[in-house]
């Protein structure tokens, strides 16, 4: 019975839900703040992310008439649990390395798509024609990055000798190669899609299809999926940074610097998204399979000539 | 106060209706999210869908196409909301008074459908960016 209780305390409390909630919430801020930096204003307070979810509980929750309810309710849910159990695996990961097996690698990939497949499950429930626009770009955009993702995470297994164990391959840093470095770029530029970061946030659009696939949710609904892009924007950067930056310490040094690549991380992603336009859907794809995909193959190759002559800088 | 009331003053999202305006009152508000007003310090955001939106901006005097989606859009909004009148068309339909086409003003459409609805005026051909943050301000206060 206490094993269940601390684990329900692992996924609720710490790391899971209340951690990560407010740590993303923070990281959004990050975002909002930086942006307005960028573009020389002051920008919102700090607890503004708090503010704007509380506010969203407070109101009322509208469902369209032509809406399929169930699935409509349900959506923001699926894709939060999604959320909730990818950090969960990462942090114990980061954590506790030493526990028994809790999930590996193609875990991770399989937990990372369901935030995706939630949101198009959710606006297809909602018979808005926008948010059936959006929900194509959303579907079309998966495609897109879901094949260099996999191919970059490869040439992770590829570098670690075949680990697929995610507390193995925190282990190691494979970004310290020019095929690892390679796999890093084309997957941070994943995790910007899968954020709906600009310039991929071809699926929420405001200026075009008016924010897309969320159009039609409300209130506490609406606050739910705010709340699953908080913790992705926690859970998204902690796997890069485990996969392919040697993962976090729990003390001292090892602590501060973890913290520091996970910043470095946002960073990145925050100034590509500061500096790019919007774009097309089909120029996404072009991108990700056409120019992604060759360099990826291209680290692969890399990485296959360097485990087989020893030489690990490759 | 109640919580709910306390965190919409904290964040109103708005969101952007033009019923027939000329488009002067749509520039100034886009004026507010430049640098030089930068209304997203007090946690206001344009949105892009109305059902994200706590405050509706109305601009124009409401033209006999527009009144049918100005009562949909504000249908569509979830309460509590804060309708407000940008600009002296949307106020009292301005130099538009005989107009022909013209049904409005706002206040007059959005009563039909909701007599409780909370309205605030914003005067000005175009009004100031500054008079436009103290009546939001205003109405929030008064909530």
């Amino acid at each position: 019975m206490p094993d269940a209780l601390l684990n329900l305390f692992w996924i609720l409390i710490f790391p899971g839900f209340l951690f990560t909630v407010c740590l993303g919430l923070i990281a959004s801020w990050i975002v909002r703040k930086v942006s307005a930096l960028v573009q020389w204003r002051v920008g919102p307070p700090v607890l503004q992310p708090f503010y704007d979810v509380m506010k969203l509980m407070g109101k009322e929750v509208l469902v369209p008439q032509d809406a399929q309810r169930t699935v409509f309710l349900a959506a923001p849910l699926i894709g939060m649990a999604g959320v909730l159990l990818l950090s969960t695996l990462l942090w114990r990961v980061t954590v506790a390395p030493t526990k028994p097996f809790v999930g590996d690698i193609i875990v991770a990939i399989y937990l990372t798509v369901l935030p995706s497949l939630a949101l198009i499950l959710g606006s297809s429930a909602s018979a808005s024609p926008h948010a059936a626009v959006g929900t194509s770009r959303e579907m079309k955009l998966v495609m897109s990055y879901e094949l260099p993702l996999v191919l970059a995470l490869i040439v992770v297994v590829i570098k670690t000798g075949g680990q697929l164990s995610l507390a193995a391959i925190a282990g190691q840093t494979p970004a310290l190669s020019i095929s690892g470095m390679l796999a890093f770029l084309v997957a941070l530029l994943c995790i910007q899609a899968k954020l709906g970061f600009v310039p991929f946030d071809i699926a929420e659009a405001e200026t075009e299809v008016a924010s897309g696939v969320l159009i039609e949710y409300s209130g506490a609904l609406l606050a739910v999926w705010k709340l699953m892009q908080a913790m992705l924007l926690v859970a998204l950067p902690l796997f890069l940074v485990v996969v392919f930056l040697g993962g976090f310490g729990t003390s001292g040094w090892p602590l501060v610097w973890g913290i520091g690549k996970y910043v470095l991380i946002l960073v990145l992603l925050i100034l590509i998204k500061n500096t790019n336009p919007r774009m097309r859907i089909d120029q996404a794809m072009k991108f990700f399979w056409v120019y992604c995909g060759l360099a990826l193959v291209t680290a692969i190759a890399l990485a296959i000539i360097g485990n087989s002559c020893g030489i690990s800088w490759l | 106060m109640s919580w709910r009331i306390w965190s919409l003053k904290k964040s109103p999202w708005v969101f952007h209706v033009n019923t027939g305006a000329c488009n002067n009152c749509d520039i100034e508000i886009v004026n507010l999210l430049t640098p030089k007003f930068d209304v997203e310090r007090f946690g206001i955001k344009l949105v892009g869908s109305p059902r994200h939106a706590d405050a509706l901006l109305v601009t124009g005097g409401v033209t006999a196409q527009a009144a049918p989606r100005l009562r949909e859009i504000y249908r569509q909004t979830p309460k509590p909301c804060v309708v407000f009148c940008i600009g002296a068309c949307a106020c009292d339909k301005g130099i538009f008074t005989t107009g022909y086409h013209m049904v409005g003003p706002v206040d007059k459409i959005i009563r039909e459908i909701d007599p409780k609805a909370i309205i605030a005026y914003v005067p000005g051909c175009p009004p100031k960016p500054e008079a436009m943050i103290s009546g939001v301000l205003k109405a929030l206060s008064a909530l």
